[in-house]
């Protein structure tokens, strides 16, 4: 039975278990995919205290390296499901079963998909979620970016740059954004607006051609033609799987204070998939420190 | 067995024509995910003869980027006798990549 099981590799689940091994608890790091989490996207960092600039991969690196050598034991499974029996907080994988004095939950969240036939298969294939990541494919090609929040916007500006024309594509007639950045896109040539309508359809050849969009208003269908299609409409928190032990609140948030804890005694919650107002690395770091250090807490009341 | 750089030129050689189950990782330098999943694909390379594992530049090699529809990446392209067979795109692990090469 390890001390401390930390589900998620991303900024917060380390931090943890840097926190947890410098108290000697044997640490056990679950990851779904590989170390890092949402940051290695991140093309600079400038926002986090001592480096002007460090990449997302750097940084995550560093981190894991520095959890690694203070002997943190990660394993590549997905973690499926959480169960408290006793004093046992026991965690099944799709591979395994690991039993911890105390948990951490910090899974992070995943990209909101649009919930359109052929979404999946066209991943990689013209459908993005990350315009820095994937924008480069689309120099000087037509892309469309769905949303209204300033994720979207951001998108559409920084795609702007590079296609030739950029669709912003919203439900609504008014953006939840920054009017900033709305102004910014307004001026854009290349920027054309497409108000009150959602993507309905995705059509293909081995890669996207074109998406139909439905005005919500009047009903009417139009197909435009995209290469790129780049869906901006929010994140998940991936705590689906822990629902019998933590609360969640509508969105699927976890439900915690800045304690990080949850409504099981042993089983915590770190990172963006808690319920919080600012989900920046800086706040997912900090969660790891509270939620490592609020376990050996915990540990030190069992007998 | 190393990860094999190819290019457009000896693509068809090392990657179509070869007689054992080819991934072909389509990465580039200023992807975070990629340079994770890099170091899972060495390591199972070194590991397993019956597979070659190769390595694919998008900014170097964009036409056969563009020839393979990659508009995003890390994408793992797992190639039998010549045809593609299946492919992942995003950071997995290495239980994930060896799922991609199916059972036979």
């Amino acid at each position: 039975m390890y001390d401390i099981i930390i589900i998620g590799a991303g900024p917060a689940g380390m931090t943890a278990a840097i926190y947890a091994r410098r108290a000697s608890k044997s640490v056990l790091v679950l990851e779904a995919k590989g170390y890092g989490g949402q940051i290695i996207n991140t093309p600079d960092i400038e926002n986090y205290p001592v480096e002007a600039h460090i990449s997302g991969f750097d940084f995550a690196t560093k981190v894991y390296e520095q959890a690694k050598a203070l002997g943190a034991e990660f394993v590549f499974e997905k973690a499926v499901d959480i169960k408290a029996e006793g004093d046992e907080r026991i965690v099944t994988t799709t591979k395994g079963s690991y039993s911890a004095k105390a948990v951490i939950i910090a899974t992070g969240s995943e990209n909101r998909k649009l919930g359109v036939d052929n979404e999946d298969e066209l991943v990689g294939r013209g459908v993005s979620y990350c315009a820095t990541c994937d924008g480069n494919f689309f120099r000087k090609k037509k892309v469309a970016v769905v949303g209204g929040g300033n994720t979207a916007l951001e998108d559409a500006l920084y795609l702007a740059d590079l296609a030739d024309t950029v669709y912003l594509i919203h439900r609504r007639d008014e953006f939840r954004g920054d009017d900033a950045t709305v102004s910014q896109l307004k001026q854009r040539e290349n920027v054309k607006f497409v108000y009150n309508s959602t993507v309905t359809k995705l059509n293909a050849e081995k890669r996207l051609k074109s998406i139909e969009v439905t005005d919500k208003n009047t009903g009417e269908t139009t197909t435009i033609e995209v290469n790129g299609l780049f869906v901006a409409v929010g994140r998940i928190p991936e705590n689906q799987n822990f629902a019998s032990v933590v609360e969640l609140d509508r969105s699927g948030y976890a439900v915690s204070g800045e304690n990080c804890r949850t409504k099981t005694a042993g089983v915590f919650v770190a990172g963006d998939n808690r319920i919080k107002d600012v989900r920046q690395l800086v706040t997912a770091t900090a969660d790891g420190a509270v939620s490592a250090t609020e376990a050996i807490k915990y540990i030190g009341t069992l007998s | 067995m190393a990860v094999v750089e190819v290019n457009k030129d000896n693509f068809e050689n090392e990657v179509l024509k070869s007689d054992k189950p080819v991934i072909a990782d389509f990465n580039a330098e200023w992807c975070g995910p990629c340079k994770v999943l890099g170091p899972i694909l060495n390591e199972l390379s070194d590991e397993r003869d019956d597979i070659k594992i190769v390595s694919v530049n998008i900014d170097d090699e964009d036409e056969l980027a563009d020839d393979f529809d990659i508009t995003s990446i890390p994408c793992l392209v797992v190639f039998k006798n010549g045809e593609e067979v299946n492919r992942n795109v995003g950071l997995i692990n290495k239980d994930q990549v060896i799922g991609l090469l199916g059972g036979d």
